[in-house]
């Protein structure tokens, strides 16, 4: 099969050569390019949905009550979970479809025509996505999913590669995660357009939700509209959720709806988007760099012992900057 | 070297998967990246899931006595969906009679681990097979 033949059946829904693809662009194979390349006009209808959080507090559960509602709401889906690889043996336990409801529940989103459900190990990159789970989301645009819900690997406090490819970002807390001080730290929860605290049947979910929505009022930050003074502004969520029993879930797929009437409304979305695409050409860009110095280097002279020299040496020398 | 995927899948009536825990961690152990079901999949489920991962390898462990019907169902659901289940390796572990083995292979199983079989020869037979599978599906 050639390049022209996976875009076109990429194009018209044929999940199994859209798998092969997505593996084609984990592996790094010289084929995901130009079938990236190809297709990326095809990209940009989708929502992107970021969903992170720490580990535990029930991401893939309420993945998969999400995947159910905006069904309900007859719009198709594509998920790609990422979960830890190991930096040891680089295998992976990748545990998020196993929450996704199938037959034993009323509504099986395993065998749904319309929902698409990819396992990714994070293969060595930290920020809690892979690498390429920027690729396989455009793959799964282009295959014509109208949300695609990326669940990323239970981040800590620093972890906010969800950027990278989320039009918006869900982060997941619940109940007892620590008091005011931790709902103000910096980080992970600098990022969220929506906050949704899960478990919310457990003691002390009143008190973060609090503590939240008064962190969120101080919040001078807020997703406005670069460069323009008189932006409309997001005001962040806070939504109260106990997956397991399906409740907050309408609410919290009305906010998702509603975030990206905003994003488009006030044209944040272009922006945004415009940034994203500039960092991954950056990305890519960097990439190849890297190999080549790699590859250059491979028979680097250590005539020096420190690395600032040695390293002002590569710069001088072999790349000649 | 590509990675290798693997999906270890519980199919029907059967609630013990302390076993598949074990194989899915051993696995992962290997470098391999694993993808567990959980519990009480269908036959539809699990060859839907062989398609949209994209596994090199359908790991089926089964105690329930309900291999025989069950096992080929998914393979013929792969075909179903678009799929080939001659292109990934396919493997069975749990209490087979060693009577059914036989029938099991003739109808696309490609091993049969029983109580007791070694972890390091079902990695080893699992990392043979998918690069022969790979060399073949070139």
């Amino acid at each position: 099969m050639n390049v022209q033949d996976f875009v076109e059946r990429i194009k018209r829904g044929d999940r199994r050569i859209l798998a092969k693809a997505i593996s084609f662009a984990e592996n790094g194979h010289p084929i995901a390019k130009e079938i990236l390349r190809q297709i990326y006009d095809k990209t940009g209808k989708a929502q992107v949905v970021g969903i992170t959080g720490f580990p535990g507090t029930g991401k893939s559960t309420l993945v998969s009550k999400l995947v159910e509602e905006f069904r309900k709401r007859g719009k198709s889906v594509g998920v790609v979970a990422v979960d830890p690889s190991s930096p040891f043996t680089g295998g992976a336990l990748l545990g998020d479809r196993l929450r996704l409801n199938g037959a034993d529940v009323d509504k099986n989103l395993w065998t749904d025509e319309r929902v698409f459900f990819r396992s990714m190990g994070s293969r060595g990159r930290l920020g809690g996505i892979a690498k390429k789970t920027g690729d396989v989301v455009k793959l799964l645009d282009a295959a014509g999913y109208d949300m695609i819900l990326v669940e990323t690997v239970g981040a800590g406090q620093g972890e906010i590669g969800i950027l990278e490819v989320a039009d918006t970002a869900i982060v997941v807390l619940m109940p007892e995660m620590g008091d005011d001080i931790q709902v103000n730290k910096a980080g992970i929860l600098e990022i969220g357009d929506i906050f949704v605290i899960n478990k919310s049947d457990l003691e002390g979910a009143e008190n973060l939700e609090r503590w939240l929505s008064f962190t969120l009022s101080l919040d001078s930050s807020d997703s406005a509209e670069k460069g323009s003074a008189n932006a409309e502004r997001w005001r962040k969520r806070v939504i109260k959720t106990v997956a397991t029993r399906g409740e907050g879930i309408k609410e919290l797929a009305d906010a998702i709806t509603e975030h990206f009437e905003f994003l488009k409304r006030s044209g944040t979305l272009e922006i945004k988007r415009a940034e994203r695409t500039k960092m991954m050409a950056l990305e890519i860009a960097m990439e190849e760099i890297r190999a080549e110095i790699t590859k250059r280097c491979s028979n680097l002279l250590l005539d020096s012992k420190d690395p600032y020299t040695i390293a002002e040496r590569i710069l001088k020398d072999i790349i000649k900057i | 070297m590509e990675k290798i995927r693997v999906l270890i899948a519980k199919l029907g009536l059967d609630g013990h998967d302390r076993g598949a825990k074990i194989i899915a961690r051993f696995l992962r152990d290997a470098g391999f990246e694993v993808i567990y079901t959980g519990l009480h999949r269908t036959p539809q489920e699990v060859a839907r899931a062989v398609i949209d991962e994209d596994v090199d390898v359908l790991g089926i462990s089964i105690l329930s006595g309900a291999h025989i019907p069950l096992v080929p169902r998914v393979l013929d659901f792969i075909t179903q969906y678009g799929g080939d289940p001659n292109e990934i390796v396919v493997v069975v572990g749990g209490t087979i009679p060693t009577e059914d083995i036989p029938k099991l292979k003739a109808c696309g199983v490609d091993a049969v681990f029983i109580p007791g079989t070694p972890i390091s020869e079902i990695i080893k037979f699992i990392k043979q097979k998918v690069a022969e599978k790979r060399r073949d599906n070139l």
